[in-house]
């Protein structure tokens, strides 16, 4: 396996102008729920609705916007998460991201300069299943310890971006 | 509680919203259902916290801030609270969490932060160390992005 660079949006890229932060602005926690969305968009930043899906697609199309959706409440919905570092060595280290990247609860997944150098997020159903998924990923590679982190209290989560 | 309705919805609401002029009405023809109680099914979930957040998810390294860390910090237990709300109300930090630490590892508060460049995240770290008084804590700078994808809820067979 081959480790990938983050990606680089497919096109140029140009530099975000006034309107481009505006809408990411309003469109990143204040996305409306309703019939005409982009019209809605348009109306907060002084633009029409055809600009702001011209710009919203444009930014989609080079990256810029990674989704466009709902997140939920993974606990409210009856799962559990946690944070895992992991020890591997550089040797087993394709293998053992190989192994971890198969499951789907595994939804990020990050190489970090640190003697625990893979540091991934595991939800799953339940803590027996989540814990099940630990033993599985120790008992198929050569990882020397995995921590496991669940959150005890989230004091913050938001990724808005002031542009 | 979630009711048919709202299940139905989490699972259609897991894909992407098409870029188009009317992204919920495709939605709603997609779920036989008609597009204003959809709308208001959608409008319950976040009234009810199931879902958190509906909008855009910038991918950070295209919006400026190119450098992130996570930073991990070993709090006394009696000041993780105030700490915690200290370092989530300063804008590079974008998340917060406390978490069980391990017997080998005794971090229990977690910042991710971001900045312009990895020097200017040494130097928000530092800060936050000198203002919470927090002198034991390890930067965790991201080499690769390994995976990253949106969880899918609901669905038989995958975990």
């Amino acid at each position: 396996m081959t480790i990938t660079k983050n990606q680089k949006p497919k096109t140029k890229n140009q530099p975000l102008d006034e309107l481009d932060r505006a809408i990411l602005n309003e469109i990143q926690s204040h996305f409306p729920i309703g019939s005409r969305p982009y019209a809605e968009v348009g109306e907060r930043v002084g633009a029409s609705e055809e600009e702001v899906l011209a710009r919203v697609m444009a930014m989609a199309e080079a990256g810029i916007i990674r989704r466009l959706g709902a997140n939920f409440t993974s606990r409210k919905l009856g799962y559990t998460s946690t944070l895992c570092a992991a020890r591997v060595t550089p040797e087993s280290l394709d293998h053992f991201v190989a192994v971890v990247n198969r499951y789907p609860g595994v939804t990020h997944n990050y190489l970090r300069r640190h003697r625990y150098n893979v540091w991934f997020t595991l939800i799953a159903e339940s803590e027996e299943r989540l814990n099940q998924i630990l033993e599985e990923i120790s008992g198929a590679s050569e990882v020397l310890e995995i921590l496991s982190l669940p959150a005890q209290e989230v004091f913050k989560i938001k990724v808005d971006f002031q542009l | 509680m979630l009711s048919d309705l709202d299940r139905k919805v989490i699972l259609a609401l897991q894909r992407d919203l098409e870029i188009c002029p009317r992204p919920f009405l495709e939605v709603a023809e997609h779920l036989g259902i008609g597009e204003e109680p959809l709308l208001a099914a959608i409008r319950s979930l976040m009234a009810r916290g199931y879902i958190r957040r509906f909008g855009a998810t910038l991918r950070h390294q295209q919006s400026g801030y190119e450098a992130n860390a996570l930073v991990a910090w070993a709090v006394p237990e009696a000041d993780l609270k105030r700490i915690g709300q200290h370092l989530a109300g300063q804008r590079a930090v974008t998340h917060c969490y406390a978490r069980r630490p391990a017997p080998s590892w005794p971090y229990n508060l977690y910042t991710m932060i971001h900045g312009r460049t990895p020097e200017e995240c040494v130097k928000i770290a530092a800060q936050m160390a000198a203002e919470t008084g927090v002198r034991d804590y390890e930067m965790l700078f991201s080499e690769t992005e390994l995976k990253k994808t949106t969880m899918r809820y609901f669905r038989e067979g995958e975990s």
